[in-house]
């Protein structure tokens, strides 16, 4: 795994490790090509691990119902045997031809991956959290005492923090802060959480208790500071604004897909897609491909079957960009069989 | 009026009124229809109750089923959000929905 790397070289870099993403892989493996994936998300699957891996889909070929969780496990066996690299939780931020004619993608982290091949198998885009509609959020973000992720607990410790939503994050959160933090405040639209029972159960139960203040039927509607955040205004349904001194407030309200950078990659878009030449799913780029349901094309069906089909056209003409002076052979794997490559060796 | 086709009235960000002519024969969504008319909802998540995207205020007194718990859910992390909020993915269009009308939430972000 490249995971520990700074520099990665490979045949294909594929951005988005979804479904589509990792059956490319395998057609791609099946061409004797390597392949290595960037996901923003920490783990494979894309939405189907992400946000619905309990939901049963219906349309994939030879399945009647396959869970969306189960469908992603089966796609990882399956390409195991061709050893594909990961970059996990970290963003394709740039993507640059460099002087040799391959591309070069560089992740919001610095990692640096070079092929001559680049599959955009985006999806939506990338997760970013749902930020809430708070005129000056980002005044307040990058270490200023807004954030939506916990990376490190210790921040918190003796600070003062609120943290606003109602589901699993905010409330895991709140559990675990309640204990590090100075003071905390739980934020929440309504009464009801939808978040595990186990969960809200614990949260009522710190309430009560008086080690955190709950404050339900309410949501956080502004922030004050002078360079740092110094208070928020919460907005109580029944009883009005006020405001609460505070070190950190945590909007936790789940992720939400973005098109970020791609839009900055001088690729032709069309609504927020990629259009692509229905070919062999190549972009404007030469060596760029887009593949999934980030593309777009007349009669283009966002269907994970449908990008299965682009992923497998695409990987064709990447094996000529691969490598013009090798000659493909098509191959069934009824004949052949599954030849598996030896694993990555850092460049 | 042909049969199995309702008037839905939407009013846009921008406040202007649409009246769509909507067909109820054929299991299409609110979110679906709307998008048809190429009103700017987005629908991203396809009409899972997932994103929030396709969130409406319902303006008129018709009587639709009460939401799911995917819908509650997604919901919970919207912004805008009033007590006449829905997803409209989640509407199915049926005969009894002739008249309904609804405004398009502020999108966030």
């Amino acid at each position: 795994m490249g995971m520990n790397s700074t520099y990665i070289e490979t045949d294909i870099i594929i951005i988005g490790a979804g479904p589509v993403g990792l059956f490319a892989v395998f057609e791609a493996g099946l061409l004797k090509m390597r392949c290595h994936l960037i996901d923003v998300l920490p783990q494979p699957g894309g939405q189907l691990t992400e946000i619905y891996p309990k939901k049963p889909i219906y349309d994939i070929p030879g399945y009647p119902s396959v869970l969306a969780g189960d469908l992603v496990k089966n796609l990882l066996k399956q390409i195991e045997p061709f050893r594909p690299g990961f970059t996990l939780g970290e963003r394709a931020q740039k993507l640059e031809r460099q002087a040799d004619g391959r591309w070069c993608v560089v992740t919001d982290r610095g990692t640096v991956h070079v092929a001559p091949v680049v599959f955009i198998a985006g999806g939506l885009g990338s997760f970013e959290p749902r930020k809430p509609p708070i005129g000056n959020l980002a005044d307040y973000e990058n270490g200023r005492g807004v954030a939506y992720y916990v990376r490190n607990p210790e921040d918190y410790r003796g600070q003062r923090v609120v943290i606003a939503g109602g589901g699993d994050s905010a409330l895991d959160w709140t559990i675990y802060l309640a204990d590090e933090a100075k003071s905390l405040i739980l934020v929440h639209r309504r009464s009801e959480f939808r978040g595990a029972p186990d969960s809200v159960e614990k949260v009522q139960r710190l309430a009560q208790e008086g080690r955190i203040r709950l404050i339900t039927n309410a949501q956080v509607v502004g922030l004050t500071g002078n360079g740092r955040l110094e208070r928020v205004t919460i907005q109580h349904d029944t009883d009005g604004a006020f405001e609460v001194d505070t070190d950190y407030f945590l909007p936790l309200f789940g992720l939400t897909p973005k098109l970020g950078p791609i839009d900055e990659w001088g690729l032709h878009l069309q609504d927020g897609a990629i259009l692509v030449n229905t070919y062999d799913y190549s972009t404007n780029l030469p060596g760029v491909f887009a593949i999934g349901d980030i593309n777009t094309y007349p009669g283009k069906l966002k269907l994970i079957l449908c990008g299965f089909h682009e992923a497998t056209l695409a990987c064709q003409s990447a094996f000529k960009v691969a490598f013009p002076d090798k000659k493909l052979s098509f191959k069934y794997t009824t004949v052949t069989g599954i030849e598996g490559l030896p694993v990555e060796t850092p460049a | 009026m042909p049969e199995h086709v309702i008037t839905i009235t939407v009013i846009d960000r921008e406040n202007h009124t649409h009246c769509l002519e909507a067909p109820t024969d054929m299991g299409l969504s609110l979110m679906e229809l709307c998008k048809s008319y190429g009103l700017p909802v987005k629908g991203t998540c396809g009409g899972m109750a997932l994103c929030s995207t396709c969130h409406v205020y319902v303006l008129s007194e018709h009587e639709l089923p009460p939401p799911s718990d995917d819908e509650l859910a997604a919901l919970d992390s919207a912004f805008f959000v009033k007590t006449n909020s829905r997803l409209s993915c989640q509407i199915r269009l049926r005969d009894e929905l002739e008249g309904l009308r609804v405004e398009l939430a502020p999108e966030s972000e």
